[in-house]
């Protein structure tokens, strides 16, 4: 696909936020993967254009990174934490019932373009173990059988909430909000749930707190 | 000096739907620091940071205030403020919560710091795969850039600042300061050998103080309610308080803020004990990149100064936790899987080293490893740790020297019986569920 000049002038206003231009690179890749649903070569010709560098140097970033994918994603990209601590938790068992679910393997797409599977590294949601995302949105506290069920719900066109964040679109929406992080969704869903506010009730319930330390002067 | 029980200071108001908003962080009096600070001279404030003594929350426990004061005045060159809120070290999940709950404590702490170190630009570097929280963090911006907290002149104080949030693009190095940078200027996220410092020559070549979220997020309380009151908290060389997270086998896995000097028995305590009655086998204070330690260590102190006595860190102060289902082999093999996969490539003996390590350790996994590698491999950990740019190859070198010190006869056992066959893999699951193979 060719990126249109509407996708070029968002890549203009990437750039002007930045003391140096090339700092926006990042976030232009990401809106390339928003519009092409994967680095393209003809999003990497355009982000190398506004910059004023090479293709060569544009695609020497997006190899680097692992976001960043070379060939289709499809509709929604699906992220099973198997580092150690999801993983031996269940992320492994999660990971193998995704994968016959939908018969592909690691960073493998499935035949109808539905879904893309990837092992992915610690999400930073230990206490949400194991953890999958759906479109890099939090589902956490998985189960084999409960992440078999997203997968089966989306297939069915059917609603599905991030456990800590919004209804799930799709992947290239997830790009756009990347770079474009103002997308009017930051009310959507839940984003503190009762294991962020673990420690919060322990006080409450004990009578502990903090607000009984009297505040010292600015010394 | 406050060592025990649980303190919510940052964590104080979470249960409260509306705190990040600008609305909801004013009515539990948020923005009330600024205001002091604005009306302080620069360096008192930096003063102010320095006597608290706050140590970088980030991994790596450098003194806040120090960092800051590095940075050259009146040198005629633009000052940055890089926020770095990579959060991807394995175990630590504080900063994304920090972010999702309470994102105008960072937002109000990085107009406090920039105004500090006389940036007048200053950057929050997300790592992507965390959406709703660069959400939260953008939205808390726009909120304070509309109220007249970001922009020109602000509060009337003559001070201007410009705040820009940055996705990342999944890169654990870029958790690396020197990475961060890199990849903040549109580059392969590699490290730079330092010297100089970036307090220096950082971003763009100029002076730049990178802060980790949680250490930012301090910056306010502190201003606010005084050195004093801060170091009531927390012991002599690791004041304060920390938002730990307690992830694993616990009962109640989550985020328990708590003054530093807490032993991981009263966190274990607040986060319910093990499940089932069961017992801790090996846990970590603060991510996969500092050794593990057992249950006789339980007793220490969560201090930078007592994890370094017991040969360990506090790191990012996130606890992880596993009982005696768990393979220390697997674990370890599946940390180092994850260094490799993870280093960035620049230096030789952590690009190579991680590839050979997890060969072998693989190798233990799977019940073929010879007896002569349990050894081999300590030799071979020690030539990758010190001999690369930056702290992954030394994280990489970590793990198994760590387990072989407690669990050598699991690694022997795994010459010829296999982890999955010591431990059966579906006892270490958290929900009753039978595999699927």
């Amino acid at each position: 696909m060719t990126i249109s000049e509407a996708t070029r002038d968002q890549m203009r206003d990437l750039a002007a936020r930045y003391p140096k231009s090339r700092s926006a690179l990042l976030p232009m890749l990401h809106l390339v993967q928003s519009v092409d649903n994967e680095v393209t070569a003809d999003g990497i010709n355009a982000c190398a254009e506004v910059l004023g560098i090479t293709s060569a140097e544009v695609t020497a970033v997006a190899s680097f990174y692992t976001m960043y994918k070379r060939k289709p994603v499809g509709k929604h990209h699906v992220g099973v934490c198997t580092n150690t601590l999801c993983g031996l938790l269940g992320g492994d068992a999660v990971y193998a019932a995704l994968s016959k679910r939908l018969g592909i393997g690691n960073n493998e797409r499935s035949a109808d373009g539905e879904f893309w599977l990837e092992r992915i590294e610690c999400q930073a949601a230990c206490t949400h173990a194991p953890v999958m995302t759906v479109d890099w949105e939090f589902m956490d506290d998985v189960t084999p059988a409960s992440a078999v069920d997203v997968v089966d719900r989306l297939a069915r066109g059917e609603q599905v909430q991030s456990t800590r964040g919004p209804v799930i679109r799709d992947f290239e929406a997830t790009e756009h909000t990347l770079a474009y992080p103002l997308d009017g969704l930051v009310n959507e869903g839940e984003a503190v749930d009762a294991k962020m506010l673990a420690g919060l009730r322990v006080a409450q319930e004990r009578g502990m707190s903090a607000a009984s330390v009297p505040a010292g002067g600015a010394s | 000096m406050i060592t025990s029980g649980l303190t919510p200071i940052i964590t104080e108001h979470w249960d409260k739907p509306d705190l990040y908003t600008l609305e909801g962080y004013r009515r539990v009096g948020g923005y009330q620091a600024l205001a002091a600070a604005l009306k302080m001279d620069p360096d008192a404030i930096i003063g102010q940071i320095k006597d608290s003594g706050l140590r970088g929350r980030g991994g790596a426990g450098f003194p806040t205030g120090m960092k800051w004061g590095f940075v050259p005045q009146n040198d005629g060159k633009p000052h940055y403020l890089v926020v770095n809120a990579d959060e991807s070290e394995p175990g630590a999940c504080k900063d994304i919560p920090i972010m999702l709950a309470n994102p105008h404590a960072l937002v109000e702490g990085v107009i406090i710091a920039s105004y500090a170190i006389r940036a007048s630009h200053a950057f929050i570097y997300i790592r992507g795969e965390v959406p709703h929280a660069i959400r939260k963090v953008a939205y808390a911006v726009e909120q304070a850039r509309a109220a007249g907290l970001i922009g020109e002149n602000i509060m009337g104080s003559g001070f201007s600042l410009d705040i820009v949030v940055h996705s990342g693009a999944g890169a654990y190095i870029c958790g690396e300061e020197t990475a961060l940078l890199d990849s903040l200027e549109g580059y392969r996220g590699q490290p730079r050998l330092k010297p100089p410092f970036p307090a220096v020559a950082g971003l763009y070549a100029s002076p730049t103080v990178i802060n980790n979220v949680e250490t930012i997020a301090n910056i306010p309380y502190i201003v606010d309610r005084g050195v004093a009151w801060f170091r009531q908290f927390g012991t002599e060389k690791s004041p304060g308080f920390k938002v730990f997270a307690v992830s694993g086998h616990v009962v109640r896995p989550g985020i328990y803020e708590a003054p530093l000097g807490i032993t991981m028995r009263e966190l274990l305590d607040y986060a319910g004990g093990i499940r089932g009655g069961g017992e801790v086998k090996f846990w970590l204070p603060g991510g996969s990149s500092v050794p593990m330690l057992t249950a006789e260590h339980l007793d220490l102190p969560l201090t930078y100064e007592d994890m370094a006595a017991a040969g360990t860190m506090l790191g990012t102060g996130t606890p992880m936790l596993f009982d005696n289902t768990v393979s220390v082999v697997k674990a370890v093999t599946r940390w180092l899987e994850f260094y490799k996969h993870e280093s960035c490539g620049k230096c030789t003996p952590c690009r190579e080293g991680t590839y050979w390590i997890t060969g072998v350790l693989e190798k233990f996994e799977h019940g073929h490893g010879s007896p002569a590698e349990v050894d081999t491999l300590v030799n071979l950990c020690s030539q990758i740790a010190g001999r690369s740019f930056c702290a992954l190859g030394d994280a990489a070198a970590t793990p198994y020297p760590a387990a072989l010190k407690f669990f050598r006869s699991e690694f022997e056992a795994a010459t010829t019986t296999s982890a999955d066959e010591q431990f059966n893999p579906v006892a270490s699951y958290v929900f009753a569920e039978t595999a699927t193979r």
